[in-house]
């Protein structure tokens, strides 16, 4: 009988030495969003790595040069689309600094407790997630149950669960409902209870600790040099928040504190989200004092905002600027703006080139995440292969954000 | 605060600042291309500006002004807390000549913002080490978001790339999954089928 294999020599009978190449992605169960890592392994150590995006690019940005201002709303809607209404009210702000006019005090409140419940969705599913992907199920499972709650509380103020598009330049498309703060309250007792629960459980558990300690680190002056912001950034000890760094809104007002890590690694990514939620529900407590019951919460210009729709059937002035405002849009200052809060991920920035006319010139979305990712293969190279899934989590990549 | 900075940058290179203003307050700096980097340099080493953020990097399409491309990039300094938005301006009427020099053994966080510019406007970062496109495929034809780039323009359907090593059949014709208007009608499944039929 013929040998099995005439062409081995004995020589040759060792363990391949060569690189495997090897694709995660873009649809990973392990890895939420849609990313794609092209890693040249050797054993299981990752030699290189290829972070590829672009999976859920949908062209928005030029999309929003179609329509006019008040259009862009849906689209930055679906960018982060775990926390949108901070993406709305980011893009609200930077409309109103260019048209140079402040909203009522009222609306300042009520979007502050929105939009820190939306961070506190966030990092809700953040953390959540990434502890999911290390096989902790029961953790992700009440804290998504928690998340419900807040999204609830969004319908009950805005009509729809995810995607709200409340927002609207110069003020929100509908007041306050009547049991804003008490279900407000509510929803935060519930939360801090949750995030307290989850964090006996799993920082308890020596397998949870072991894959996060010393993983994923980067150094501070990488991850400034990367253009890191928010969580991620303030876990390497940098305690940069835009609400802190240029109050916008009330947030000078109000008291809270910035946590951040020291080791920058997986783990002090996952404490400082932690921790984060627990300064949110701060100033949310302290916005429901603050805030007033009534009062007006839209600016009153007819240029901007919409008149009531009692005044359009009635009046033939409130006819006409309906109809301005809906069929020409909205007409913002010709020049450029570069406005920017803190979003779920860090620094949301939107620059907005306009002509004049009601329809966008250019509105370009500075995404926290896109950066964020692109660190990514700083974070991992020289890593193990089993390390990626924790690293890619903590770093909490949002597709619709990262690609637009 | 950024004032200073800017009057800081108009002494350093006082003729390559082609304009300066201050919109809606944030401070501007318009350079020239030439000096792009240059003052980039400046911007990140200078004591007083430490820049150590690069915010933001993307561009702008005029294509009625010559230069066509306004390349925008936001900075901030995380020691000193202030921002500055630079400028400048390259390509010509066609979008063609779209060059300026790459940020990227500044700050990392340019890398990836080169690229996207790159990809959706065609502007070419002179010394980048990577400069492929990032959002979209490579087979992509024109880039989007200049201003003559149709919004509704459909996109060549594209062949399995060559992979060596790898074997690829394709798992389905050429149509399937298309929506009715950019199917090919060549490789219908049934042809022989219906004719047999009739």
């Amino acid at each position: 009988m013929e040998p099995l294999d005439q062409e081995l020599d004995e020589a040759e009978l060792e363990m391949p030495t060569e690189p495997m190449l090897l694709n995660v992605g873009p649809a990973h169960p392990a890895m939420h969003g849609t990313v794609r890592c092209v890693m040249e392994l050797s054993g299981e150590i990752i030699e290189h790595v290829d972070v590829q995006v672009g999976y859920l690019h949908r062209g928005f940005e030029k999309m929003c040069e179609r329509g006019t201002w008040s259009q862009v709303f849906p689209y930055v809607d679906r960018c982060n689309y775990v926390s949108p209404m901070l993406n709305n009210v980011g893009f609200a702000l930077a409309c109103e600094k260019m048209l140079g006019v402040t909203v009522p005090e009222r609306c300042q409140w009520y979007r502050m407790i929105l939009g820190e419940l939306a961070r506190m969705s966030d990092h809700l599913t953040c953390d959540g997630a990434m502890a999911m992907e290390l096989g902790a199920f029961t953790p992700f499972l009440w804290m998504i149950k928690a998340r419900e709650m807040i999204w609830d509380l969004m319908e009950e103020e805005t009509g729809a669960r995810l995607t709200h598009s409340f927002g609207r330049v110069g003020g929100m498309a509908s007041p306050p409902t009547e049991h804003l703060k008490e279900n407000a309250r509510a929803v935060v007792k519930h939360i801090l209870s949750v995030v307290d629960e989850c964090e006996k459980l799993l920082l308890g558990n020596r397998i949870f600790l072991d894959r996060l300690e010393g993983v994923g680190v980067i150094s501070q002056a990488d991850a400034i040099s990367l253009g890191w912001t928010g969580p991620c950034l303030r876990a390497t000890g940098v305690p940069y928040d835009v609400r802190k760094a240029s109050p916008y809104m009330k947030y000078g007002e109000v008291d809270f504190d910035v946590p951040v890590g020291s080791a920058s690694d997986c783990f002090d990514r996952f404490m400082v989200r932690l921790a984060e939620m627990r300064q949110s529900a701060r100033i949310i407590e302290q916005c429901c004092l603050r805030m007033a019951d009534s009062g007006p919460v839209n600016v009153s210009d007819p240029r901007i905002i919409l008149p009531p729709k009692e005044e359009v059937y009635s009046t033939i002035e409130g006819t006409i600027q309906h109809f301005k405002i809906v069929m020409e849009g909205l007409k913002l200052p010709a020049g450029e703006v570069y406005a920017y809060s803190e979003g779920g991920n860090g620094e949301l920035g939107f620059y907005l080139v306009s002509d004049g006319s009601g329809t966008p010139y250019r509105v370009r979305i500075r995404p926290p995440c896109f950066l964020i990712t692109g660190g990514l293969e700083r974070v991992i190279t020289g890593a193990m292969m089993a390390d990626v899934v924790p690293s890619f989590g903590s770093l909490n990549m949002i597709g619709g954000e990262c690609d637009r | 605060m950024s004032k200073a900075l800017v009057e800081l940058i108009k002494k350093n290179f006082g003729t390559a600042v082609l304009e300066t203003h201050a919109l809606h307050g944030d401070e501007t700096v318009v350079v020239e291309a030439a000096a792009w980097k240059e003052v980039a340099r400046f911007l990140r080493d200078n004591p007083q500006c430490s820049m150590d953020m690069l915010s933001d990097l993307t561009a702008v399409d005029f294509p009625e002004r010559e230069p066509r491309f306004e390349i925008v990039a936001h900075f901030y300094s995380l020691t000193k807390g202030h921002r500055l938005r630079l400028k400048t301006r390259t390509g010509d009427a066609e979008g063609d000549d779209a060059e300026v020099d790459t940020l990227c053994d500044l700050w990392a966080s340019a890398n990836w913002m080169e690229r996207e510019t790159f990809d959706m406007f065609g502007v070419i970062f002179k010394g980048h080490p990577d400069l492929r496109r990032i959002l979209l495929y490579p087979e992509f034809e024109g880039h989007p978001l200049r201003k003559d780039y149709p919004a509704d323009k459909i996109q060549p359907l594209i062949a399995y790339r060559d992979v060596p090593n790898i074997e690829k059949v394709a798992p389905f014709s050429v149509d399937e999954g298309m929506s009715f208007g950019r199917q090919t009608h060549t490789g219908r499944r049934h042809d022989t089928d219906d004719s047999q039929v009739n």
